[in-house]
């Protein structure tokens, strides 16, 4: 790894591309002061074109357009590229401008300020947006009027986050076991044949649908009608063809948790086949060579030799899953609404904070969640330093 | 194909030996099954959106598969309704206003730190990347009411450019940590004589770093472009459900809660959600897939 800065400019031309860049800064950061207020402002968009008609001579226009207001998708389309503009120009204006600041300081100092000019913005976004919150949230739980004892014996004493809990224990269980061992068994087969793309393609589609979508296509897999009527699920019409009556899937519970984790399944197996594919290709040719030559069958090569050799990215694939999978809301949101007893934390965090207007609680469960991926937290970290990954 | 070894074995040789005909055969029924059966849920949904309110009800989508060729059967109006009256159209817009800045503000930061992490030394710095490591698996439910409260502070509660900025602090952990994994494997012999011959961090940040690492920057813009896009829940808080601000999947939400049995407009609406994923999808698989192996394979 380079370290030291060397920025050394031959002298007479470096006043001028010293000033140019600092010029550059403070256009930037007057684009992001301009941008902010035009953003903050509901009408923001009608003044930037009646300005803009203004700059242009045409004071008419402006005017009616300061007296009408812009047509509703003009002014949104306004608001994106205003954003585009100051949240990437702007930025890298800032960057280009604070890095010439730090040019015109002692070479020692600006080699210790640079590195926190780039790594800033980031680390003061996440801090602002992840680290902060997250601490207050803890916090707020703990200091909540009547104290710890108050607000988790609350929670534990409410019938339905016991419901949510083992719901979250089946997801979790289900729904990675699933995902990860249809996709090394689809990955597994894939492997085997030349051309796999696009089947492939096909699994993997799902990935690219929004939980809500899933969930519209899936409710509609498990409609329900009664007898009398054709039935226009698919499920629904092959249980009735088979001579059963129809099930209403997602209405009978526990049939119906199991309902929707076959959802996140259909959703994940894809990632799992994909990342379990490329491990699968990078076990060497040789070794199961050496296997087979051994007398290994395809079970005790499979889970002999192959997975052993993948299991790290099997672990990587589960970890990121069940880590999804914990905080699974949309599709009970969208499906049941956490009704039928197919409640789960992420559903009932958010009924706490918009039904009931209980922020105390929902941090509160919002703790347990932090506390269920602690054990994942740690096994990250350590497995980062393992690797020797990162600086 | 005389026999099924050699043909098989030409493909890649060694592996599959053992692989019979009947065996290479069986391999190919599989997949085709379950391809097929991971395309059916979708595929009725396609389907239906085309078919009219009565034609869904009466019989199963898939025996309107039977007769394509029934041109009457075939319909647009559900997607006319759903974009016109029912405000799709309107979330359309909503959800590009929202995606396209949230995902072109976090790559913009997160290349920077991503390379200030890779090649720049500075007290902290190991630590810092654990933390932001760390907080990839925080869950974001961690995050909502004190942003909430702090957005409702300083009136940014429904505005873009309020979720702009939540999408930019949620998804920085994993732009950096994906940019890091990029940059910090490019050859360091390339740093090095740039800066003998002169250049500034800047300028080779600028000059090479960037260039050499758009397949990573596509990585990652595909991942935030997707998670922004199919968001609910962070759309839900920081949004809410007003049709001048409400996105696609808010939307979807609200026709289910109050047109629960509209199949053919929940089909469609639906549909309409999926357009731009499946798009985007489909034309940068490539380099999606490769974001997603750097991501999590582990050894």
């Amino acid at each position: 790894m380079t370290t030291a800065p060397l920025t050394r400019r031959p002298d007479p031309v470096g006043a001028l591309v010293r000033v140019a860049p600092l010029a550059a800064a403070l256009v930037g950061l007057w684009l992001i002061v301009l941008g902010l207020d035009v953003l903050r402002d509901p009408l923001g968009a009608d003044r930037v074109w009646a300005s803009l008609y203004d700059v242009l001579g045409q004071s008419a226009t402006a005017d009616a357009i300061r007296e009408r207001g812009l047509d509703a998708v003009q002014a949104k389309l306004t608001t994106l590229v205003v954003g585009v503009v100051v949240g990437v120009g702007g930025i890298w204006l800032v960057y280009v401008g604070l890095n010439a600041v730090a040019d015109l300081l002692p070479r020692r100092l600006a080699g210790a300020v640079r590195p926190w000019l780039f790594v800033g913005p980031a680390a003061a976004m996440v801090a602002v947006f992840l680290v902060v919150p997250a601490i207050v949230t803890i916090w707020s739980s703990l200091s909540a009027e009547g104290g710890i004892a108050e607000t988790y014996g609350a929670l534990a004493e409410d019938p339905e986050m016991w419901v949510a809990v083992r719901n979250n224990v089946l997801w979790l269980v289900l729904g990675t076991g699933g995902s990860v061992g249809i996709g090394l068994l689809i990955a597994t087969l894939v492997d085997r044949v030349k051309r796999e793309a696009l089947a492939k393609t096909f699994i993997f589609l799902p990935l690219a649908i929004s939980m809500a979508g899933a969930a519209v296509i899936w409710r509609f897999v498990y409609a329900w009608v009664p007898e009398s009527e054709p039935q226009i699920g698919i499920l629904n019409a092959i249980w009735t063809a088979l001579g059963n009556e129809p099930v209403a899937w997602l209405q009978a519970p526990p049939l119906n948790t199991f309902a929707l984790i076959v959802i996140m399944v259909w959703l994940q197996t894809g990632f799992a086949m994909v990342v379990l594919s490329a491990a699968l290709k990078g076990v060497p040719n040789e070794i199961i060579e050496a296997a087979r030559i051994d007398g290994a069958t395809e079970r005790q090569l499979f889970f002999a030799v192959i997975v052993p050799m993948i299991k790290g990215t099997i672990l990587a694939v589960a970890t990121t899953i069940a880590i999804a999978i914990l905080k699974v809301f949309d599709i009970v949101y969208v499906t049941t609404g956490g009704k039928f007893e197919t409640e789960v934390l992420a559903n009932r965090m958010f009924t706490e904070l918009f039904t009931f207007r209980n922020f105390e609680r929902a941090s509160a469960i919002a703790v347990v969640l932090f506390l269920a991926v602690t054990p994942i937290i740690a096994i990250n970290v350590r497995d980062l330093r393992r690797r020797r990954v990162g600086p | 194909m005389s026999a099924g070894v050699p043909a098989v074995a030409a493909v890649r040789p060694g592996r599959r030996q053992r692989t019979s005909l009947l065996g290479f055969v069986s391999v190919r029924v599989a997949i085709t099954a379950i391809a097929v059966l991971w395309t059916v849920p979708t595929a009725g949904l396609l389907v239906s959106s085309f078919r009219s309110n009565a034609d869904i009800r009466a019989t199963g989508w898939w025996e309107a598969l039977l007769h394509p060729f029934e041109l009457t059967t075939w319909t647009l109006t559900n997607y006319g309704q759903v974009l016109a009256a029912d405000g799709l159209a309107g979330a359309f817009v909503n959800s590009l206003v929202v995606t396209i800045p949230a995902t072109a503000i976090p790559i913009t930061m997160a290349a920077f730190a991503a390379y200030a992490f890779a090649w720049m030394r500075f007290p902290g710095r190991s630590l810092l990347f654990a933390l932001i490591v760390a907080l990839l698996v925080v869950p974001l439910q961690m995050s909502l009411v004190p942003v909430l409260r702090m957005f409702t502070a300083t009136d940014l509660n429904g505005t873009f450019l309020g979720i702009w900025l939540a999408h930019t602090g949620f998804g920085l952990p994993l732009a950096v940590y994906l940019l890091y994994n990029y940059i910090s494997q490019l050859p360091g012999e390339l740093m090095e004589s740039a800066s003998i011959d002169g250049a500034s961090h800047f300028a080779i940040f600028r000059r090479i770093v960037v260039p050499l690492s758009v397949p990573a920057l596509a990585s990652f813009a595909i991942f935030q472009f997707l998670w922004v896009w199919n968001d609910l829940l962070i759309a839900l808080v920081y949004l809410g459900t007003d049709s001048t601000v409400a996105v696609l999947p808010a939307r979807l939400r609200e026709l289910v809660g109050t047109k629960g049995e509209s199949w053919h407009l929940l089909t469609a609406a639906a549909f309409v959600t999926m357009v731009v994923p499946f798009a985007v999808f489909l034309l940068l698989q490539r380099y999606f897939v490769r974001g997603l192996i750097a991501g999590s394979v582990k050894g």
